[in-house]
């Protein structure tokens, strides 16, 4: 699905899900590095390196397979 | 902010929801460009693909209080709350795919109320589109202001603050980019929310040893709680027997027929703010595909929802006493004496689950996720709003002749506008709460006669336009007059739920029941003894005189049929399994 331009909303969400995964990735190092006093139940399984692991993939995948670029090449090959 | 609150944001925690109002707002603007005509402007252009349109389809439902809300009712009623994502949507979504649809579709219809003047005429249509009109702004304010107070409790921001910030965003990006910006966001936030609630059921299992674990912890607890027949908490039909044997005190028949039936078929097939999602898809087969999309991720849905509800119930203890931690209702919770003892609210239990696992990022994506809840849930009635206001109201009776071009401004400021009421609704309720039980009572009322009348006008040629409305009219009176009857006298409960021991969920249920029997009775009974419409005037609204298109060109794996089938077997599979 097109928007204004040749952005895909499936870039959009790309954008959004690489850009919160690198957060929550970088701060789980961030807590190896420096563990905090407070810790959440299960802190051991270290949820926010994984789990913004698997945003920061997901997003990188969205990012580039509904790149502008990709998708402005495909319009060109279907008109 | 508050001196005591649930969760503590980080620095981190505050970027993440930052950029989701930067992205939300940036996709709006961009989207401008988009938003000049009325089929632009109202229907997303009519080019949605499957995928879109159904994934904004189940967003939009994803309302302010339907995440933390159905969290707390499965705390308070256990995994019969998955009923009304599983018997309470699935075979309404899969009824609209592969029945309503074509109608929709083929009639280019903008808007349900819009179907009803084709049907119909006028005066079901003017019925309808006042009442879903005025109905759809004020329950967007108390949804606005019921999550401004869950806010206020979970995170210690200010009540004017949460309302004016959320909304103003929200008027924003819809005002901009029309149907197309609200759906566009609608699918971002489908996917914030899958993102930042996933990971509570995924720790919740680990920590409560599965689901068998999960299971026993719950039986233990609710034993030593006193709580008569705890194992109705695990288990979705075996103790709906009976009224008495289940904590929501309802049986099978208020479940498979007033909710399975009624309720869930007249919210999923005539409120035009889901509606409206599939009617901006691009062809029919997406049209009918967008549905059992819809469907298939609303079957998962439990999974964010009801499981973090049922495991607050096992695994939630006092943080200083070690003993059982027991939630308690939102007034009593949120009340000064509440606050002052710590209590906490059902509706808290999902905020509770996630500040229990999610350290900094993690909680940002967590709350990001309950904002972008509310968000799709306000974008998706105040743009169906705009939409029924412009067409159905203003063009159809105050300026006939208006223009395409004055209608996309109207339906600009009527967006500004809907939001303003929902502003000014969310204020009042917060000066008299007692409003807010009245207006979402008001809001059932017209649900399940609006499904009949539709229904009976799809499928029967014979329903005649004078049929159709005093149907509707019929049907909306009756249930007004039953809960105002069980309002002066609570002993009719028994007579309008059958049981004295339904509790509001049950009565509702069986209040919707009766009513849609009744739209239907007098529909057909005054259609037989009045005047129907000749045959050309219905071709494209009723059965049978409908060309629809047929899929036999088309493999397997692209009819809408085959997943609709597919659909319907796991939602049979995951019945039996929680039997």
């Amino acid at each position: 699905m097109k928007s204004g331009g040749s952005l895909s909303i499936w870039f959009f969400i790309g954008v959004s899900l690489l850009v919160n995964g690198t957060l929550i990735f970088a701060t789980g190092i961030y807590e190896i590095v420096s563990p905090p006093a407070n810790r959440v139940v299960l802190y051991g399984l270290h949820a926010n390196i994984w789990w913004g692991g698997v945003l920061l993939v997901l997003g990188a995948l969205y990012c580039w397979r509904f790149s502008p670029a990709r998708e402005r090449k495909r319009l060109a090959e279907n008109s | 902010m508050a001196a005591s609150t649930l969760v503590r944001l980080s620095p981190v925690d505050l970027v993440i929801i930052v950029l989701y109002f930067a992205l939300v707002l940036a996709i709006g603007v961009y989207l401008k460009e988009r938003a000049n005509t009325g089929e632009d402007f109202f229907m997303a252009g009519r080019e949605m693909t499957a995928w879109v349109a159904g994934l904004a389809f189940l967003s939009a439902n994803l309302g302010s209080l339907e995440l933390m809300g159905w969290a707390g009712n499965a705390y308070k009623y256990g995994i019969l709350a998955a009923h009304w994502y599983w018997i309470g949507a699935i075979p309404a979504m899969l009824f609209l795919a592969l029945v309503m649809i074509p109608f929709y579709h083929i009639c280019k219809t903008h808007s349900v109320p819009g179907y009803l003047k084709l049907r119909y005429g006028e005066p079901s249509r003017a019925l309808s589109a006042i009442s879903f009109g005025f109905m759809t702004v004020l329950m967007s304010g108390i949804n606005m202001y019921a999550m401004a107070v869950v806010m206020r409790v979970v995170l210690g921001w200010d009540i004017h603050f949460s309302i004016w910030v959320s909304s103003i965003t929200v008027a924003i990006y819809v005002a901009l980019g029309g149907l197309r910006s609200a759906i566009f966001n609608e699918v971002l936030q489908f996917f914030l929310i899958w993102a930042g609630a996933l990971l509570i059921p995924i720790l919740g299992l680990v920590e409560a040893g599965g689901w068998s674990g999960l299971q026993a912890k719950i039986l233990h607890n609710l034993t030593e709680l006193n709580v008569p027949n705890p194992g109705a908490y695990t288990h979705m039909w075996s103790t709906l027997g009976d009224f008495g044997n289940n904590p929501m005190g309802i049986n099978w028949v208020g479940i498979v027929f007033g909710l399975g039936a009624v309720i869930s078929m007249g919210y999923w097939t005539t409120d035009f703010l889901v509606v409206q999602r599939i009617l901006s898809a691009k062809d029919l087969r997406s049209a009918k595909l967008a549905p059992i999309i819809g469907a298939a991720f609303k079957m998962m849905v439990p999974f964010i929802v009801i499981l973090p509800g049922l495991l607050g119930l096992a695994l939630l203890r006092d943080p200083h006493t070690g003993s059982l931690l027991r939630l308690v209702p939102g007034d009593l919770a949120w009340s000064d004496a509440g606050r002052a003892q710590g209590l906490h609210g059902y509706d808290e239990v999902l905020p509770l689950m996630l500040a229990r696992y999610c350290g900094p990022g993690l909680l940002g994506l967590g709350v990001t996720a309950l904002i972008a809840g509310f968000m799709s849930g306000m974008a998706g009635n105040v743009s169906a709003f705009a939409t029924v206001w412009t067409y159905d109201i203003y063009g159809a009776l105050i300026n006939k002749n208006a223009s395409d071009e004055s209608k996309v401004k109207m339906g600009r400021w009527c967006t500004l506008l809907g939001v303003v009421v929902s502003i000014g609704t969310a204020y009042l309720v917060m000066h008299a709460q007692s409003i807010m039980d009245y207006v979402q009572a008001l809001f059932s009322f017209f649900i399940a006669p609006l499904f009949g009348t539709v229904l009976i006008g799809m499928l029967w040629k014979r329903a005649t336009p004078a049929g159709g409305f005093l149907g509707l009219l019929a049907g909306t009176m009756s249930s007004v007059g039953m809960y105002t009857w069980v309002k002066l006298d609570p002993g009719a409960v028994k007579y309008v739920a059958l049981s004295m021991q339904a509790q509001d969920q049950a009565q509702n249920m069986f209040r919707a029941l009766w009513c849609g029997l009744i739209c239907a009775a007098v529909t057909i009974l005054v259609s037989l003894v009045t005047k129907p419409k000749p045959d050309a005037e219905l071709t494209g609204l009723v059965y049978g005189l409908t060309t629809i298109p047929h899929e036999e060109h088309a493999s397997i794996f692209h009819r809408p049929l085959f997943w609709g089938a597919v659909v319907a077997l796991g939602f049979v599979i995951l019945n039996v399994i929680f039997w």
